[in-house]
């Protein structure tokens, strides 16, 4: 275990000191991109009670994101549930790496599941980056205080991009909607170095577009699976060939 | 008739993405990191991603459809080259891709 190299006077102030640090990138870069959100759940014809309710309850943007494209483009309540639950599988691992290192002998484990509910890729990066450095009993907080409060006012910009679309120029309600598909652009390629999940997303997004055109309402969810499943096993192969 | 699709997908999507957290934290300590069935997942999550990333810009379902492909593309583009150029910053290759499709739609 590393040594703490931070420390706070005491667990409220980690808490604090979580929520201070969501100031700047985190807050920026993501206060956007659900700024976005909000402009994407007007564009697609649904309440403002519906993108504040998914940004409480369905916290992480990818499948948020899909779930909103999914209901525009008219798929089945299955499709759609089904597509937000293979795009959130990566959260277990999130979840199952990040947790345990939070824990304190004593502290009852619902702690544990319910602030797994905030885990998503900017704080989930956040918590392993600083947690490992803080006294034990400090880190919980701390993830709670990021996360938390990044979470809360996310919802506040799902709102703000949903009234912000019909009261600005069409030429930049574009520009809000088009921020969702870039932001997660340039978030995957900065997590180009797995060679697997490269090969997953080169397939992906060479087949996402022609399985869509063969069935708008389970063509991503093929994609995902043959894509997925090519790119793992040639990858596997091309470890068994060259160690 | 209120229509209560939203509300069913909402608690659908909030289950689905739950489900996930819940069973990583219980599984902490049962299951060894890196094992294959975690990689296999990981690789279907990042091509679903990629997948509907590609449709959204290339067939566009919403306002977006309203703008030509060359403009999607071009702003795609130079979002990614300000993204790599300046050391991965994501704020910036954000605002530099939306700024310019903004541009290029009010420019017509």
């Amino acid at each position: 275990m590393p040594a703490a190299t931070r420390s706070y006077a005491s667990t409220s102030a980690a808490f604090r000191g979580g929520a201070r640090d969501i100031l700047g990138a985190p807050l920026l870069v993501l206060g956007a991109s659900y700024v976005g959100f909000g402009s994407l759940v007007r564009a697609s014809g649904l309440d403002l009670s519906v993108g504040l309710l998914s940004t409480l309850t369905g916290w992480a943007l990818p499948g948020q994101m899909v779930l909103i494209e999914a209901y525009a483009v008219g798929s089945s309540l299955l499709a759609m549930i089904a597509a937000v639950a293979l795009v959130n599988v990566r959260l277990l691992p999130m979840a199952l790496v990040l947790l345990p290192g939070l824990r304190v002998p004593g502290r009852p484990r619902w702690w544990d599941y319910a602030s797994a509910h905030l885990v998503a890729i900017t704080g989930w990066v956040q918590g392993m980056r600083v947690c490992p450095t803080l006294p034990p009993d400090q880190r919980l907080p701390y993830f709670v205080g990021f996360a938390g409060v990044l979470w809360l006012s996310c919802v506040a910009w799902t709102a703000v991009g949903y009234h912000l679309v019909t009261a600005v120029p069409a030429s930049v309600s574009l520009g809000l909607v088009f921020l969702n598909p870039l932001y997660f652009i340039l978030v995957l390629t900065a997590d180009l170095r797995n060679r697997a999940r490269l090969g997953a997303m080169v397939l992906g997004g060479a087949l996402g577009p022609v399985l869509y055109r063969v069935d708008p309402e389970w063509g991503l969810l093929a994609t995902g699976l043959i894509a997925g499943t090519a790119a793992f096993l040639a990858d596997r192969l091309w470890r068994r060939r060259h160690g | 008739m209120v229509d209560a699709t939203p509300w069913l997908m909402l608690l659908g999507a909030a289950l689905a993405t739950y489900l996930w957290r819940g069973l990583g934290v219980y599984l902490a300590g049962r299951v060894g990191e890196g094992g294959a069935l975690l990689d296999w997942v990981g690789c279907v999550a990042y091509a679903i991603l990629a997948g509907l990333i590609a449709r959204m810009i290339l067939l566009p379902a919403g306002p977006l459809a309203a703008t030509s492909m060359l403009d999607r593309a071009g702003a795609t583009a130079l979002g990614l080259a300000v993204f790599l150029l300046f050391r991965r910053n994501v704020l910036l290759g954000v605002s530099a891709g939306a700024g310019a499709l903004m541009l290029m739609a009010a420019g017509g």
